[in-house]
């Protein structure tokens, strides 16, 4: 049963090197289960998702890049991928709405096109998030194209998630009646409505979740959902909390050490046991560390969610295997 | 059906030969090297790497200022810089002998109100700063930040060489300025910065946009008006409005800005530079990086070397491979699931294994960009709040083993 019933849009955000691209596209496959369709955005013009799913860099077009998770024998759905990239939107949303032939085309000789999306404050975000409320909203306007049961964002950072997605706030100081204001309003409506979420990305580190707790803050008081926060990138636990405690203390016992290791058949020496003790204490502390995150990240009063970091890095497969531990804790 | 053919492969996995070991105290003793620009993705460390830089600068005797851009509270606190001000301010507790450590926050808009105040009249420089497309353009335009860093360290360094010239032993006499670049959407925007201003300025749709404002309308092109037209369907007739004013103004300021960018881009270019790139041993950030140090081959811009943060501790005192230990702990939590011992030996194959991906990412990095100088700083356990830690990195940065 997923946590998140209801949401359409899966706004998902992180401070840098947190892995929230990571996180939005195993999302996006646990979501794509039992015949769900779904639908990736990016927008910081990085070619991520491309990358992560091993496809060719995406156009701005929406184009099936995998198949969701199979769970619990269900059909799974498909995983679709946009890359939004701002002039081209400005261009279709022109088009969409205003029947622009000829000055569309007039627009990009002048550069007003470029100056729009690169120059003008504000626009740029509008743009994109315009095109993922359209990507959401589906109306008549945008004839046979795709209808999507969740649409996962793979969003700017925390520092400048709310910015990004306050959209009326953006061009309240630039546009205060017309077309693009009204526009700017009804995507707001459905960025403050239960249909949308807004999770967060972060480590068991100082810094991410002290980000993250600001960000919920700043996430709030724009009156914006917030979602779950999920924990990436957890270190393995092969060490009971007893056996943790007598590491971090210098209690470990050399000489049993020694005799499981020689039972097990390991050519034993003195450095090969000093060296997995001092491991080991290493570990523990960074363990410390991160369950007193931990308990700053359950104070959120935000649902969590864990993935483990896994050693080998994360390829498509690894994807999988995050997609279907999302699945299992809800999320998905 | 096999030919005749012997097989044909790799004759044999070449070696890579490792990159040269970047060695952070002899760029920071030259007295030659005047700036370090530090750049990388976000997330890796580059703010903390410049604070340690900066202080091991200082420690061994340089006057530096570090321009940071959006320090963790916590970092700032433990450097004394609690407010943003935009000003250098003195470190208590750092420096050594003659140096000393100067820390200021970059406030992007004081930093552009600036730079307008001090290139147009003063009743100009109003009309400028009261406009709503100034406003909005100062606080929130994407490049904004990148493009006032540079031309806030152009002003640092124009400061500090006049100071030094007349007084080098008095206060922001600096010889040392070490520049945390922003976190931007492109690791590489602040390259751009001076050249997006001055090509947006010259735009042909700016061109336009003044044209009504200095001659007669019947200038304007039908084309012209059809942009118009749309423009303020699409977006209201206040908005073009201003739009004109704040272009017209700027422009009687524009030829001053365009030479500030460009002098910041040739002093960027200059002997005496250092780029640093700064990474973490991991694929997304070390693409970044070999982008950024092609970017800055390609605009001749002095790359002094790579430092990789966050690196995995090595496996201590022993050979053990990932798959004997993972073999060897299989083994005994057959006798014994809770045995403590097949945990340590998890807990080591983990740690090889990484240790194993992060060498392998940098041996490729290495082999695409052969002579990069490196210096690899492993994670440390905590973060870090206080000038101690941050000497911890320093060291660990210069290489000092027991750091």
């Amino acid at each position: 049963m997923t946590d998140w019933p209801g949401v359409r849009l899966h706004v998902v955000t992180g401070k840098g090197g947190t892995g929230k691209s990571t996180v939005a596209a195993a999302l996006a496959l646990a979501l794509a289960s039992h015949g769900k369709n779904v639908l990736l955005c990016e927008v910081e013009g990085r070619q991520g998702i491309a990358r992560m799913f091993d496809v060719d860099p995406l156009p701005y077009a929406e184009r099936r890049i995998a198949t969701g998770l199979s769970h619990h024998g269900g059909a799974p759905g498909n995983v679709y991928a946009l890359h939004i990239d701002a002039e081209a939107a400005l261009l279709e949303y022109l088009a969409m709405y205003y029947k622009l032939g000829r000055a569309g085309k007039a627009l990009d000789r002048f550069g007003v096109v470029e100056f729009a999306t690169t120059i003008a404050p504000g626009v740029r975000d509008v743009l994109l998030t315009g095109k993922v409320f359209e990507a959401v909203q589906r109306n008549s306007r945008n004839r046979g194209a795709m209808q999507y049961d969740a649409v996962v964002l793979d969003a700017p950072p925390t520092g400048r998630i709310t910015q990004f997605l306050n959209v009326s706030e953006q061009v309240a100081g630039l546009a205060k009646m017309g077309p693009i204001k009204t526009q700017a309003d009804t995507m707001m409506t459905l960025f403050r409505s239960p249909r949308t979420t807004v999770h967060l990305v972060t480590l068991l580190e100082e810094m991410p979740v002290q980000e993250t707790a600001d960000a919920i803050g700043e996430l709030r008081s724009a009156r914006l959902p917030v979602g779950g926060v999920v924990v990436n990138l957890v270190r393995p636990r092969d060490l009971s909390d007893v056996d943790l405690a007598a590491a971090r203390e210098g209690r470990l016992e050399a000489d049993r050490i020694e005799k499981d290791l020689a039972a097990a058949g390991v050519e034993v020496d003195e450095p090969l046991v000093a060296g997995l003790i001092a491991e080991a204490a290493d570990h523990a502390e960074r363990r410390t560390l991160e369950d007193s995150q931990r308990e700053v990240v359950a104070a959120l009063g935000v649902p969590t969610y864990e993935l483990p970091r896994l050693a080998g890095g994360v390829d498509l497969g690894g994807l999988y295997e995050l997609a279907g531990m999302l699945k299992e804790q809800g999320l998905g | 059906m096999s030919t005749a053919k012997p097989r044909v492969g790799p004759l044999a996995t070449p070696r890579s030969t490792p990159a040269p070991r970047l060695d952070v105290d002899a760029l920071i003793d030259d007295p030659a090297t005047g700036i370090i620009v530090c750049c990388g993705s976000g997330g890796v460390g580059k703010t903390t790497t410049s604070a340690a830089l900066a202080l091991r600068a200082a420690e061994r005797g340089r006057k530096v200022v570090v321009l940071t851009i959006d320090p963790a509270r916590r970092l700032a606190q433990s450097m004394g810089i609690g407010q943003l001000d935009n000003v250098p301010r003195p470190v208590p507790g750092a420096g050594g002998g003659r140096g000393s450590l100067h820390a200021m926050m970059l406030d992007m808009k004081r930093t552009f109100d600036e730079v307008v105040e001090s290139q147009a009249s003063p009743e100009k420089a109003k009309q400028i700063l009261e406009n709503p497309f100034y406003i909005a353009l100062s606080s929130s335009f994407a490049g904004t930040q990148e493009y006032m860093a540079m031309e806030k360290l152009g002003q640092l360094h124009r400061d500090a060489v006049e100071r030094a010239r007349h007084d080098p032993e008095g206060e922001g006499a600096f010889d040392l300025i070490v520049v945390d670049t922003p976190p931007s959407r492109s690791a590489l925007d602040f390259l751009d910065a001076p050249e997006r201003l001055s090509s947006f300025l010259d735009g042909r749709f700016i061109r336009l946009l003044l044209t009504p404002a200095r001659g007669p309308a019947k200038l304007m092109s039908a084309g012209f008006s059809v942009i118009t037209n749309t423009l303020s369907k699409v977006l209201g007739g206040q908005f073009l409005r201003d739009m004109q004013t704040f272009v017209a103004a700027l422009d009687t300021v524009f030829g001053g800005f365009r030479q500030r960018a460009q002098q910041t881009y040739a002093l960027l270019q200059a002997r005496g530079t250092a780029f640093l790139v700064v990474a973490a041993p991991e694929p997304d950030a070390l693409r970044e990086a070999a982008y950024f140090v092609e970017r800055l081959s390609g605009d001749q811009m002095p790359l002094a070397g790579l430092i990789v943060n966050r690196a995995s501790p090595s496996p201590q005192g022993s050979g053990l491979s990932a798959e004997g230990a993972l073999a060897a702990a299989e083994r005994l939590r057959r006798d014994d699931p809770e045995s403590v011992t097949a945990g340590l030996l998890r807990l080591h194959a983990d740690r090889a294994r990484l240790v194993a991906r992060e060498a392998q990412l940098r041996d490729r990095f290495a082999a695409a960009h052969p002579g990069v100088a490196t210096a690899v700083v492993p994670a440390l356990a905590g973060d870090v709040h206080d000038l101690d830690g941050l000497r911890r990195i320093g060291a660990l940065l210069a290489g000092e083993a027991s750091a």
